[in-house]
């Protein structure tokens, strides 16, 4: 049947859910775009046909055309879902990917991730009035600057905002700004303490 | 009715992936006209064009397609939708298990509306009946059952129904969350959660 290669690029996606990403099909891809080019060029000679008078061959034109635009639709979905959640993992993992993930971009989504980046990082410095407002810190609305927070795993040495460092390790506790160890909590590094 | 070439109606949106699955399913269809050199999609059939009065499993997007303006082919309802399974849904629509019989059973059934002819009205108040059917029990399980039991309790639930439950769970996680006062802690981020254990599971 036609457009199934397009399909299988759907099926890949909807498989893989949760943060996930699979790598960038180019297989497939290539694939497809050969299908659709050898419907198009029948398609073509088949309109110079009924152009002509030859009514008998709509039929087919017409299914061909349907199968091009399903084949289109499918592609730019694949595309478009790809980047909706790379963008989602901007959000969620921060300004840098996990090195496997991004080990399954392309290189112009790796591109689009760079720019989106630093798209999001100047209008965060455009906001406000001193210095910007960083739209990833706050997400929840927080009860007290200070947060007591326990450390999940072996982080190494890591500088406070004064200049003071703290000494992450498995286990230990510590009581610090929240702005100041947000991120690090969002990455699972440490767990805040109710 | 007059259909336009292109249907307007790509639920939620044109790059769904929800609806590009659901519009796969095959719905079976004759051929009133016949389709010269495409007689390869047709397997069984060893002859070069696609001839009147072959009859074939298309795609939903492609018969809808077809059907829509010149009728090049003619369409039957698949048999989930058919008189049989319709008393089986009207008897009891609870203890269907939409999952097998019709994975997107609500977003087909709405794109084979254009397709029912004179049984278009009976296949929407199908849709809707079932849904109202089922969605009390849908919404009661899904503010009422264990972690461990949520994933059982889905297996029989399409894809919209499914989606409805996890909302239901969502939110209701959020407000237990909130009533005991907890709605501000910061957690780990759910992905970064996911990619973790992942890379757990990869290493042991």
């Amino acid at each position: 049947m036609l457009s199934e290669k397009a399909l299988e690029l759907i099926k890949e996606l909807d498989r893989s859910k949760d943060g996930k990403l699979p790598a960038f099909n180019e297989d497939i891809i290539r694939k497809v775009l050969e299908e659709m080019n050898t419907l198009f060029q029948q398609n073509q000679r088949d309109v110079g046909e009924a152009a002509a008078g030859e009514i008998r061959y709509f039929p087919s034109i017409h299914l061909r055309h349907a199968a091009l635009d399903r084949n289109k639709r499918c592609l730019l979905s694949y595309l478009y879902n790809r980047l909706e959640r790379i963008r989602t993992m901007r959000w969620e993992f921060g300004s840098i990917l996990p090195a496997d993930i991004r080990a399954n971009l392309c290189e112009p989504e790796i591109q689009w991730f760079n720019r989106y980046n630093k798209n999001l990082a100047s209008y965060m410095r455009s906001l406000g009035e001193a210095g910007g407002l960083d739209l990833t810190q706050d997400t929840k609305p927080p009860k007290n600057l200070y947060v007591e927070v326990r450390c999940l795993r072996d982080y190494g040495e890591w500088e406070v905002e004064e200049g003071d460092t703290v000494v992450l390790q498995k286990d230990t506790t510590h009581y610090l700004p929240l702005a100041a160890c947000h991120h690090l909590i969002r990455q699972g590094v440490l767990e805040q303490v109710e | 009715m007059a259909v336009a070439l292109h249907y307007p109606s790509y639920f939620p949106s044109y790059f769904s992936i929800e609806d590009i699955l659901a519009t796969n399913e095959k719905v079976p269809c004759k051929f009133e006209k016949t389709a010269h050199d495409l007689g390869f999609l047709d397997p069984s059939g060893g002859s070069k064009d696609l001839e009147v009065g072959t009859k074939l499993e298309l795609p939903c997007w492609l018969a809808r397609a077809l059907a829509s303006r010149r009728q090049i082919v003619s369409c039957q309802l698949p048999k989930t939708f058919r008189e049989r399974y319709r008393e089986i849904l009207k008897a009891d629509a609870a203890l269907v298990d939409l999952h097998t019989l019709s994975p997107h059973f609500y977003e087909l059934g709405q794109h084979l509306l254009p397709l029912a002819g004179p049984e278009g009205t009976t296949l929407g108040l199908l849709l809707v009946e079932t849904l109202r059917e089922r969605l009390r029990g849908i919404m009661d399980t899904s503010l009422n059952t264990t972690e461990d039991d949520a994933g059982t309790r889905q297996s029989k639930l399409d894809q919209l129904e499914r989606s409805l439950f996890l909302t239901g769970r969502k939110t209701f996680r959020d407000h237990q969350l909130w009533l005991s006062r907890r709605a501000h802690i910061v957690t780990t981020s759910h992905m970064v959660t996911q990619h973790n254990k992942r890379k757990f599971s990869e290493v042991s």
